[in-house]
């Protein structure tokens, strides 16, 4: 284990932690921020620039901005009543701890741990880009439908509905 | 180089405490960050194995990761919206208080 990745990871997972264990939302949010920078730093560090920047833009320049401002508008940014964790919290913890051992067993025990990383190749955006207008063209207009339909919907759903009112 | 399976258990941790915030808490919001979590870790595991791969020209990964990326990014804006409008009719977001239908 190199010393970067383990500094980035240990913040990843430090932060993940806070996003998903604080009481204030407002702090949630900005600790997801971190979460995603850390994420971002790892697609980098895996020689992914191109997701890696696109995690940025997507995940710390939109998504987090839409979950803060969800977060305003629900004015949920108050703390909450001291017991602020459902009744099964002991249930959801031992599932997931459940799951991480199952899933670390299936890591350690397969054959991806004698597996030795290739030299890295000089991946551009260029090829990317030809990548998406070749062989995943189809992909690609299918997503850009997906995003249109969402945005329509998420506009819809949000709005204010007038009929109902008096 | 750092081995894979050291990128594989930190993806399986941020996974499970995705899982853990979605299913233990309350607020709705924060149920859907918990899968916004879940979500970026299976994209890095989708990294590190394309990183990891004999021949990583084929790009499979990188563009299963972008287009996962693009439904994350939309699932967030519509799940917002529907906390949204959830807020606008119970005037709360408590999930455990959101029990009616057509109420």
């Amino acid at each position: 284990m190199t010393l970067p990745f383990a500094i980035i990871a240990g913040l990843t997972v430090g932060s993940a932690i806070a996003a998903m264990s604080l009481r204030n939302l407002v702090h949630c949010a900005l600790s997801l921020v971190v979460t995603f920078a850390g994420l971002a730093a790892l697609f980098l560090q895996l020689n992914a620039q191109f997701v890696g920047f696109a995690q940025v833009l997507v995940y710390v320049g939109a998504v987090a901005i839409l979950i803060v401002f969800a977060i305003l508008l629900t004015r949920s940014a108050e703390p909450g009543p001291p017991a602020s964790m459902t009744t099964g919290a002991g249930w959801g913890i031992g599932i997931a701890v459940a799951a991480f051992l199952a899933m670390a067993g299936a890591v350690t025990s397969s054959v991806v741990m004698q597996r030795t990383a290739p030299p890295p190749s000089d991946l551009t955006v260029r090829a990317i880009g030809h990548k998406l207008m070749t062989d995943y063209v189809l992909p690609l207009e299918v997503i850009g439908l997906l995003l249109t339909a969402a945005m329509i919907g998420a506009v819809i759903i949000a709005m204010q509905e007038r009929k109902s009112k008096p | 180089m750092t081995p894979l399976h050291h990128y594989l258990l930190l993806s399986a941790l941020l996974f499970c405490i995705g899982l853990v915030g979605a299913l233990t808490r309350r607020n709705a919001i924060l149920v859907l960050i918990g899968i916004e979590l879940m979500l970026n870790a299976a994209n890095l595991n989708f990294i590190a194995f394309w990183r990891y791969s004999p021949n990583p020209e084929a790009l499979h990964g990188v563009m299963f990761v972008i287009f996962a990326i693009a439904i994350a990014a939309a699932e967030a804006a519509v799940g917002l919206a529907l906390i949204i409008a959830i807020y606008r009719h119970y005037k709360t977001t408590n999930l455990d208080q959101v029990d009616s239908m057509k109420g």
